[in-house]
């Protein structure tokens, strides 16, 4: 089973509301994409950890549902809120 | 997770200084992350040992318990869980993970 797009940025957000994310569908296939995941969230935080509460977001679909996922983490600057 | 598998995956890492879970094997690589993965180690002409977790379905499991990571490849080093596809790539691409190896003393081709 496929997941859109949408529903991605929706469950990234949920737990991440400040983020600005990105997501290509890679393959066109609604099971290989990519997400740049912009939040103030990510400051103090390992890469590890990052692409965790990315994951966390995701309920357990990643692996399941949603096949692919290439994720790309950036801190945002606190200053420019 | 049963204790088996979990004694198994320890002692993967405990007993290999780089260690990565795949799918499929270094020189078959099941799957394209599986294989980015294993080619930069290639590339970087360390030894490493290739898991293949494909032929232990509770191996499979056990790994996205053990490392709280949902997918695979998996590396480590030097016991240390250091990521992803994503993360292995996005480090070595910007020197991180050659200054990872320098602190462990893990010699790589400069």
């Amino acid at each position: 089973m496929a997941m859109n797009l949408k529903e991605i940025e929706t469950l990234i957000k949920e737990t991440l509301p400040d983020a600005s994310v990105e997501i290509q569908d890679l393959a066109g296939d609604g099971n290989h994409y990519s997400a740049t995941v912009i939040s103030s969230m990510f400051s103090g935080k390992s890469k590890i950890e990052q692409h965790k509460m990315v994951y966390k977001s995701l309920k357990g679909k990643m692996g399941n549902e949603l096949h692919a996922l290439a994720i790309k983490t950036k801190e945002r600057d606190g200053s420019t809120n | 997770m049963d204790q088996l598998t979990n004694d198994l995956i320890k002692s993967e890492i405990e007993n290999n200084e780089i260690c990565l879970f795949m799918k499929g094997t270094p020189d078959a690589p099941q799957c394209g992350f599986s294989m980015a993965v294993a080619n930069i180690l290639k590339i970087m002409e360390v030894k490493f040992k290739g898991v293949n977790i494909l032929e232990n379905q509770s191996l499979r499991e056990g790994i996205k318990v053990f490392s709280d990571w949902p997918t695979i490849p998996q590396l480590y080093i030097n016991q240390e869980f250091i990521g992803g596809c994503d993360i292995v790539k996005e480090i070595y691409e910007n020197g991180e993970l050659k200054k990872i190896l320098d602190a462990k003393n893990i010699s790589y081709k400069k």
